[in-house]
């Protein structure tokens, strides 16, 4: 069975590549039609191989670890590219290919009148192959070309529509905050050359305990002995807070929104910014023998879930509301790794992107019907223009809010529990801010809801006349997305968090005394009565008071809002500017090494290397030759009284030294040999 | 290997001697005539160089397609080729860089058009001599030799300040090569040979050593170029016809770093291990500090020759780190990645950066300025020309699947081996050569088209796209299967790396 596994992942993961080249290096033969057609199809059979790997790891048993082609060989390591198949990899697979393959279909509609049309198309492919390579890696090397790749492909989408300012500036933020995580990530990989000699995932893991149990330290700082699986962690965790955008590296996904809808959906909800997550459970063995790292990803996840929600509620921009909505449920994801929950991460994972692919692909609808108008203000009533739109946005939106029975529910809730029950140090802060990040998200996106599809139209004239529903290859993804939206989470809590044996077999390592979904599980019995159970804990009526709150403030009674916002002004004030990080950014990193690049080329480099030693010994063997120049100066008097005083030195000399003597009659003995 | 076929003489004299025959095409009312032989030569030079590698022995450290013969009898110099594990890619390197020149120069030279050609195959001529002689006297020959053409590219086919730039690039690796030759001299005096390889089982003295490895430094170091030394190499590219930037960067450079692999280190491996840290500081330096030089740049051209400084320290860097590791771990297999990492970047960094010039030749050839602020929007009416230099953009910032960032990667990894804080300031360059990159590629390529020359440009030709579609497919290839490089390598290294562990106090 693993060489049927090992057969359609390759096909699985090179069909979207051979998609991303025919629309890329042919289009011009295949035209628009014939790329797309050539991308879609080459989707669909990547599609079709995940869904059969799927079957055959989840309900076979099988799985698949192997070398597909050694890439280089030095001294006595080897780098391969190669495949890591089990029950982890095939749950993500789907997601990926499900999403890219509908997000493709619904961008025929979008970008129907864009000049760039193959090329997004290559893009969107060449995205899906760089992620699949991502997810199948059974070494660092290739988890980093997948994580680089993906990387590359936001860049170039968030910069897709290059003539426009905002978009190449954004795409250039997001690929140098990624490369800062980047930077964290390699230094990682080296560790794990360094400390386990391979970089492959199952040698590795095998080593971790051994590791551990040797106690072996790094000394980073002189007189610091830190373990060195804790510095692994870390570091490779800063990759992860790059690529998942985690706070403080968080600053670069709002402004990813300048790229094209459909790829705020799959690369900037569904897919690549959950790649840290997915990271962080496939290191689990790692991560979960040192407590220091899980802290601090229970920290820093949490603290983003709740903080850059807040800034999503006073956002204007439909799409920097989702956004921001990222952010936040990527914090919870990361907040649910940390609290050694990685199950309820992945699960949340895959909700997520089903929901929030749908909540963008549902903006997107509405953008192109406003024709590209993307503020809330001059939208509202929109529910009877676009019904479809409408009804799927608002089960996305439910989705997200952790309203039961809709799938983040479960997912959601786990996480809040589990960060609960949690041991590991700062879980008490984590837990009140992932529990009131619950409030929090609930009132952005119902406000968001509130404004674009109920109250008073605020809609310009000339765009009220062509406003209507989208075509069906736009909504038959959000119909498609609003499904599982909806039914995964019940039908998936049970076997994927809390079965004994849980769906995600032994690719997710937790410790025992971590293991916070073990105790939750005695709790759980079926999805109704779970459903049922939440109207009695805090997060349910902390979202329903968010959605309450969002109701009154947006279409009830739309003018307390101003009212609120004055009472309020310096707070108001925190969340407009961000909490300050981009303009901190802005000023000490951007302009401060801009600034430090001048001085360092015209001061050091022109000035004092060039100007003042180089130039200066052309300029000072000028000097000493303008000087010895004037010594010839053609009067025979003057070469006669220099050989004079010159002759007299020299016989000076040789009376003082007489031992030179010999010097004197070996020089002179050519001319006066003559007897 | 020993073949009959003198394969070898044969890469280095046929260019030379078809520059002669270029020559006499006459004036420019010929050019044609002269591109044409120029053609036919690089290509059949590349095509000589599919029986080298295919006929080359990977698992021995030994010369291959040895030559050898009396030369000058009275001093016993010889005329010796020979090409090992280490030079055998640098030679391929040469012939295609050759050919990319002349076709990235089909077009955009247009005065004087057999004097260019000529030149630069007497170049291909000289560098694979460089590469090849396995006698110190053939050697500095080359390595002078070649100091002319391209001396004379600069001086005629240049740009407005090409007069300063050529006097500047001559004098300071004049300077550094004067010694060397003391040195060669020295060394011969003791081995009573002018083989190369007879140097290196020679017993020499701490401070012998060191006065050796400073005049070998010094004639290295200008050409890599290493910091402080590194300042003619920004001039004398701006100044530079597009092709002299090309092999330049392509090739010039290596000769620094190949003259630390063929000589420093074997000949001199106390004073290498004593004064590593100086390497390795310079190397960090060009890596950290270049790059935030590279950021302040406003030129084109300049910015892509610091970064080229940038990325040599990294092979600088990786050849003098061997020491470090081995220490740390304690196993001599260890430094194989940081070398052979070496390697992998000098042979990458040919092929980004030399397209990246070969680009800005392009831009310059139409617009006529060099200025990122005069740029903008580029990618408008020039979309396959922006694909490939995002490619080789890519490349430059070291992203996975280009070449560059082979290199880059076994460096960082090997370096956290022998040193964490080695290893961070090197990854900064993930960050720091990023920023000037994709910050060049922003202001040139991206934005409105605000310029009505560049709304009214044309995209690149059929031959601007062979040429940039050949360094795009090495780029991809070595970033791909760096298998295909690292095996030729592996038996050269491994020997490279027992020379520099012997001891010979």
């Amino acid at each position: 069975m693993s060489e049927t596994i090992r057969t359609l992942s390759l096909i699985m993961v090179c069909a979207p590549l051979l998609g991303s080249i025919l629309a890329g290096l042919f289009s011009k033969i295949l035209g628009r039609k014939g790329s797309h057609r050539a991308t879609i199809g080459l989707m669909l059979v990547s599609l079709g191989c995940a869904i059969a790997i799927w079957i055959l790891v989840i309900f076979h048993g099988g799985s698949y670890v192997g070398t597909i082609y050694v890439w280089g060989l030095s001294g006595r390591y080897h780098f391969d590219i190669g495949f890591m198949i089990d029950n982890l990899t095939a749950w993500l697979m789907i997601v990926v290919t499900f999403v890219s393959t509908l997000v493709h279909i619904y961008s025929i509609g979008y970008m129907a009148d864009d000049d760039g049309y193959t090329r997004f198309f290559c893009y969107m492919s060449l995205f899906t192959f760089a992620m699949l390579m991502l997810i199948t890696a059974n070494n660092f090397l290739q988890l980093y070309f997948g994580w680089e790749g993906v990387g590359l492909v936001s860049y170039l989408l968030i910069g897709f529509w290059y003539q426009k300012e905002t978009a190449v500036f954004g795409s250039l933020k997001a690929f140098l905050v990624n490369r800062v995580g980047d930077f964290g990530f390699i230094i990682g990989i080296a560790a794990v050359l360094t400390y386990f000699n391979t970089i492959d995932y199952q040698t590795v893991f095998a080593n971790a305990q051994r590791l551990f149990d040797a106690n072996t330290t790094i000394s980073v700082f002189p007189g610091t002995h830190w373990s060195v699986l804790t510095v692994i962690c870390i570091t490779l965790f800063i990759g992860a807070m790059g690529k998942s955008a985690q706070m403080p590296l968080h600053v670069w996904l709002p402004e990813s929104m300048e790229g094209p809808t459909p790829i705020s959906a799959l690369i900037h909800a569904a897919t690549m910014v959950t790649a840290g997550i997915f990271m962080l459970a496939r290191m689990s063995p790692l991560f979960e023998l040192s407590q220091t790292a899980l802290t601090l990803v229970l920290v820093i996840g949490a603290t983003g879930a709740l903080f850059t929600g807040m800034v999503g509620v006073v956002q204007h921009d439909i799409k920097r509301v989702i956004a921001y909505s990222t952010l936040s449920q990527l914090g919870y994801m990361t907040a649910a790794c940390g609290a050694s929950a990685f199950a309820a991460g992945i699960f949340h994972l895959m909700t997520h992107a089903c929901f929030k692919a749908l909540l963008f692909l549902a903006a997107g609808s509405v953008i192109t019907a406003m024709h590209h108008e993307q503020d809330l203000r001059k939208m509202g009533g929109l529910y009877k223009y676009m019904p479809i739109t409408y009804i799927t946005f608002l089960v996305g939106a439910l989705a997200l809010s952790a309203i039961p029975p809709f799938a983040g529910f479960y997912s959601k809730d786990a996480i809040i529990e589990a960060v609960h029950n949690s041991t590991i140090p700062g879980h008490t802060y984590s837990y009140y801010c992932v529990l009131f990040g619950s409030f929090v998200t609930a009132l952005y996106i119902f406000r968001a809801f509130f404004l674009a599809f109920h109250g008073k139209e605020r809609i310009p004239a000339d765009t009220k006349k062509h406003l209507r529903e989208s075509p069906w290859v736009m909504w038959v993804p959000l119909i498609a997305l609003a499904i599982p939206s909806t039914v995964i989470g019940a039908l998936l809590a049970y076997p994927l968090l809390y079965k004994a044996n849980s769906l995600f077999g032994n690719s997710i390592f937790v410790l025992p005394k971590y293991d916070v979904l073990k105790g939750m599980a005695a709790n759980y019995h079926g999805w109704f009565s779970y459903a049922l159970h939440a109207f009695i804990t805090w997060p349910f009526w902390f979202a329903v008071s968010g959605i309450f709150t969002a109701w009154f403030c947006c279409w009830y009674m739309p003018n307390i809002r101003e009212v609120i916002t004055r009472r309020i002004a310096w707070f108001y004030y925190i969340l407009v500017k961000k909490y300050g990080f981009d303009d901190f950014n802005q000023i000490v990193f951007a302009h401060g090494g801009r600034r430090l690049g001048q001085f360092f080329y015209y001061v050091t480099d022109a000035k004092f290397i060039d100007d003042y030693l180089v130039n200066g010994s052309g300029r000072a063997i000028q000097w000493g030759a303008r000087m010895v120049r004037r010594i010839q100066s053609g009067y025979l008097y003057h070469y006669a009284f220099a050989m004079i005083i010159g002759l007299l030195v020299f016989l000076g000399w040789l009376e003082i030294t007489d031992t030179h003597i010999g010097l004197f009659k070996l020089l002179t003995s050519n001319y006066f040999t003559v007897e | 290997m020993t073949t009959t076929f003198p394969l070898l003489s044969v890469l280095i004299w046929l260019p030379i001697i078809s520059a002669g025959v270029i020559m006499m095409t006459g004036g420019d009312e010929n050019a044609n005539w002269a591109r044409w032989i120029a053609m036919v030569a690089s290509v059949i030079g590349l095509l000589l160089c599919i029986p080298l590698y295919t006929h080359f022995d990977v698992n021995t450290p030994k010369m291959q397609f040895v030559e050898n013969f009396v030369w000058i009898k009275a001093y016993g110099v010889h005329y010796g080729l020979g090409v090992d594990g280490i030079s055998m890619p640098m030679v391929i390197l040469t012939t295609i860089t050759t050919l990319v020149v002349v076709l990235a120069s089909w077009t955009t030279i247009k005065t004087k058009v057999a004097q260019y050609m000529a030149a630069f195959l007497v170049m291909q001529g000289m560098m694979v001599g460089v590469f090849a002689a396995t006698d110190a006297i053939l050697f500095y020959v080359f390595w002078e030799g070649m100091l002319i053409p391209i001396y004379l590219s600069i001086g005629i086919w240049g740009s407005a300040n090409r007069s300063y730039a050529s006097i500047k690039f001559f004098l300071f690796t004049f300077f550094g090569s004067a010694l060397m030759l003391v040195a060669l001299l020295y060394l011969r005096i003791h081995s009573g040979s002018f083989a190369i390889e007879s140097f290196y089982p020679l017993k020499l003295s701490m401070i012998v050593q060191i006065f050796i490895f400073i005049a070998f430094l010094l004639a290295f170091a200008v050409k890599v170029p290493m910091w402080p030394v590194h300042t003619w190499l920004p001039d004398a590219h701006t100044e530079a016809p597009a092709g002299g930037s090309v092999v330049l960067a392509a090739l010039m450079l290596k000769m620094g770093v190949y003259g630390f692999l063929r000589f420093s280190l074997p000949i001199v491996p106390n004073a290498c291990q004593q004064l590593d840290w100086l390497m390795i500081v310079l190397s960090l330096i060009a890596i950290v500090y270049i790059g935030f030089v590279a950021i302040a740049q406003t030129d084109t051209k300049r910015l892509i020759a610091y970064s080229s400084v940038a990325h040599m320290g990294f092979a600088t860097l990786g050849c003098f780190m061997i020491y470090l590791i081995v220490k740390a771990t304690g196993n001599i297999a260890d430094a194989y990645v940081s070398l052979e990492g070496a390697m992998v970047q000098m042979i990458s960094h040919a092929f980004s950066t030399g397209a990246l010039f070969v680009g800005v030749g392009v831009l310059y050839d139409r617009l006529h300025t060099r200025n990122i602020s005069d740029f903008g929007g580029i990618t408008k009416p020039m979309p396959i020309f922006a694909s490939f230099m995002m490619l080789f953009a890519m490349s430059n910032v070291g992203l996975p699947g280009t070449s560059g960032f082979v290199g880059e990667f076994m460096i960082i990894l090997s370096s956290f081996q022998g040193n964490f804080w080695v290893a961070v300031f090197a990854a900064s360059t993930l960050v720091i050569a990023s920023a000037y990159t994709l910050w060049m590629f922003k202001r040139v390529f991206f934005g409105q088209v605000v310029r009505t020359e560049i709304a009214a440009l044309k995209d690149i030709s059929a031959l601007d796209t062979m040429a940039f579609t050949i360094l795009a497919a090495v780029v991809l290839l070595i970033g791909v299967y760096p298998q295909g490089l690292l095996r030729v390598l592996h038996a050269s290294v491994g020997h490279l790396l027992q020379l520099a562990h012997v001891s010979k106090l």
